[in-house]
């Protein structure tokens, strides 16, 4: 299942490029990939671990940049 | 962002307040320094306090806030100062830039419909196109976007294709026309059924594919996530390693001076400049190139792209139009016009393309009572009765089974010997057309270094060799089986440079193992036909070849825009790091490392946009 976000307030490639990586490496997750230039971050990942994917992802974005909010595209 | 433009023009007022002040007063310069500097930096400590209680260290609100308190632990009260004003002031300029370079994407890809008129009943109503199901009817008034392809019911139009295919045609549509989202209705109020959502119609495929083309990451873009990975840590431990090792090893050497080295080091850290305007250039390019008409899946594959050496064409359909026209009528002992009526009426019952091409040629009724006698030479073409007069159409083979001499001479297409009465009376050369601006094209490639472009046909020796030389083609295989075009392109794998690919143009329906096979497939004609769009790297949504050269055009530049980029920012940070280190570059030096080259490099990244002239 494909998921696409809007990350409002994203100000900074390089965490752009972390939360990239860190995302990526969840588990569950097939593919990640975060659009510095249209702030779109879209997750590729199984179905049934949706839901903490999501969550999960929620939190590392937090983590690298707390101003940026991650709203459902 | 107001407000932060503000801060900084207070904090700055201050800082010269300070500098005004003179340090013969040294408590009240100090006072007015501190106070500018929390003015203008207070919010980059707090961040980096934040941050550092969520157990985040090598951000760069850390960085910068070590770098500027050390300053002012070491006494560089001034340098402090300033380095946070222009780090500040270099951010805006950043968030101004990256915000700007937002929007013009935003307008490159401005083809997203906003409402769709939906009819219920004899009210219309606006609403979202996500909401509007297949089976709904909905009106275009002229001027306004098609929200999704449908199929036109009542009225009849022009529709401007320009924002799919770059360029501005227009089309006409009628009752039973499909039309395209994305497109803009032009003059006349149309009414059409919605045959596909949202999704699945056009206009949400192409954004989709621009959009997720940047998570095709390019090798440039690789090579910079992980040199970004790498390049902060290493120069935050050289700065470490600068502030304590020297000052204990080296005698005389004052800890505040190597301190102030290591501080600079901590300014020049970020790798932003890089990470920023690397994928923004790819992202330009590809945006830019989606404007011309021509869709790149990935920043992979405009890289890819740019380092074409071959450029192999399918022949039928990608260089010439696909559609078989009289070329040459060459009549003997009756006129030019006899001979193709008698042709076409011969071959009037057939439904082979040759025959329709004839008919096309002769444009008149066929009058069915003038013709009689009718019988198909299976191979060989046809015999009929004519105004009562036997008449053979066909090829040469059947002309040698009835013992009549004709021309043999070796011509480029089909070509229909006709015979009235068991003598030969000339024939008729059908040929494909070669697209208007196919020799423009090779000329244009060439132009544009492609080493060598090659021909796949399954059309005869003769029909390959000669729009080959008519366009320029370097080399041609003729009368291959669609099996063979693979094979044929494997050979011309060993012709190429380790780091040169290969490129296969096609119509993207009968060749999709050779597009598949080579470095890059290009399909031609995407617009409207999703089977191109799937089976593609890179999709020219117009029927033309000169696009080829456009997109050649387009990823060449983009490549060297990223180029400028990385050489420019990596060798000024090292530059400076290396001058730092031996005490040559002051922090002044070092801010503009940083900020200086992010807004530098992020401007250089707009010009991938620009593809006007390409």
């Amino acid at each position: 299942m494909k998921k696409k976000f809007i990350l409002e307030g994203l100000g900074c490639a390089n965490c752009a490029a972390k939360m990239e990586k860190a995302i990526k490496e969840l588990d569950g997750v097939r593919e990640a990939s975060v659009n510095f230039i249209t702030t779109k971050l879209i997750i590729d990942g199984e179905d049934e671990k949706m839901p903490e994917i999501i969550q999960a992802a929620e939190k590392i974005i937090k983590k690298i940049e707390p101003d940026t909010v991650m709203k459902k595209a | 962002m107001k407000k932060h433009l503000w801060r900084i023009i207070i904090g700055t007022a201050v800082f010269i307040a300070a500098i005004a002040v003179g340090s013969d007063i040294k408590w009240l310069q100090i006072a007015l320094f501190a106070a500018s500097y929390i003015v203008a930096g207070g919010d980059v400590v707090g961040k980096a306090a934040r941050n550092i209680i969520r157990g985040k260290v090598f951000d760069e609100n850390f960085l910068m806030g070590v770098a500027t308190i050390g300053a002012f632990l070491i006494g560089e009260y001034p340098e402090g100062v300033a380095v946070m004003l222009f780090y500040q002031l270099g951010e805006l300029f950043q968030d101004y830039a990256v915000d700007k370079s937002r929007k013009s994407i935003a307008s490159l890809m401005d083809i997203r419909p906003d409402y769709a008129n939906v009819k219920k009943g004899d009210e219309l109503i606006k609403v979202d196109p996500d909401e509007v199901r297949v089976g709904d009817i909905i009106v275009i008034k002229a001027g306004e976007k098609i929200p999704l392809d449908a199929r036109v019911i009542e009225g009849s139009s022009m529709v401007d294709t320009s924002a799919l295919t770059g360029e501005s045609a227009l089309r006409e549509v009628d009752v039973g026309s499909d039309i395209l989202s994305g497109c803009i209705n032009v003059n006349r109020v149309i009414t059409a059924e919605v045959t596909k959502e949202y999704e699945e119609s056009t206009v949400s495929r192409i954004l989709d594919l621009v959009e997720n083309a940047s998570s095709k990451k390019s090798k440039s873009e690789q090579f910079i996530t992980k040199f970004a990975g790498y390049y902060t840590p290493v120069v935050v431990l050289v700065a470490v390693f600068l502030a304590f090792v020297p000052p204990l090893v080296i005698n005389g050497a004052a800890f505040s001076e190597w301190i102030y080295r290591a501080l600079s080091f901590l300014v020049v850290s970020c790798p932003c400049a890089l990470v920023i305007s690397i994928p923004l250039s790819f992202f330009g390019g590809i945006g830019g190139a989606s404007r011309k008409g021509v869709l790149v899946k990935g920043g992979n594959y405009l890289e890819a792209l740019a380092r074409t050496e071959i450029m192999v064409f399918d022949k039928t359909g990608t260089l010439t139009k696909g559609v078989f026209n009289v070329h040459e009528i060459h009549a003997e002992g009756i006129s030019a016009e006899q001979l193709l009526e008698l042709a076409a009426y011969a071959e009037s019952y057939s439904n082979h393309p040759i025959s329709a091409s004839l008919q096309r040629a002769y444009g008149k009724e066929i009058d069915n009572r003038r013709i009689s006698e009718v019988e198909e030479i299976s191979g060989h073409g046809v015999s009929a009765t004519i105004d009562g007069k036997k008449v053979l159409a066909g090829n040469i083979k059947l002309m040698d089974k009835m013992n009549i001499p004709c021309s043999r001479e070796e011509l480029a297409g089909t070509v229909v010997h006709v015979a009235v009465d068991n003598v030969y009376a000339g024939y008729i050369l059908i040929a494909d057309e070669i697209k208007a601006d196919s020799a423009q094209a090779i000329k244009e490639l060439k132009a544009a270094d492609i080493r060598q472009t090659v021909m796949l046909t399954g059309d005869n020796r003769n029909v390959g060799a000669k729009v080959a030389k008519e366009l320029g083609i370097d080399k041609v295989y003729a009368e291959l089986l669609p099996g063979d075009k693979v094979e044929k392109l494997e050979e011309l794998f060993s012709q190429k440079s380790a780091r040169g690919k290969i490129a296969f143009v096609g119509d993207g329906i009968n060749d999709a193992p050779v597009l598949a096979r080579a470095d890059i497939g290009i399909a031609m004609g995407g617009l409207g036909s999703d089977a191109a769009i799937e089976a593609a790297d890179v999709v020219i949504m117009t029927d033309e070849p000169s696009k080829i050269a456009t997109a050649i055009r387009v990823s060449k530049k983009t490549l060297r825009i990223a180029y400028q980029n990385i050489v420019f920012a990596i060798g000024i940070k090292i530059t400076v790091l290396a001058l730092s280190a031996f005490g040559l570059a002051s922090m002044w030096a070092a801010i503009f490392a940083d900020v200086g080259v992010t807004v530098i490099a992020i401007l250089n990244s707009f010009g991938a946009l620009n593809v006007k002239n390409l």
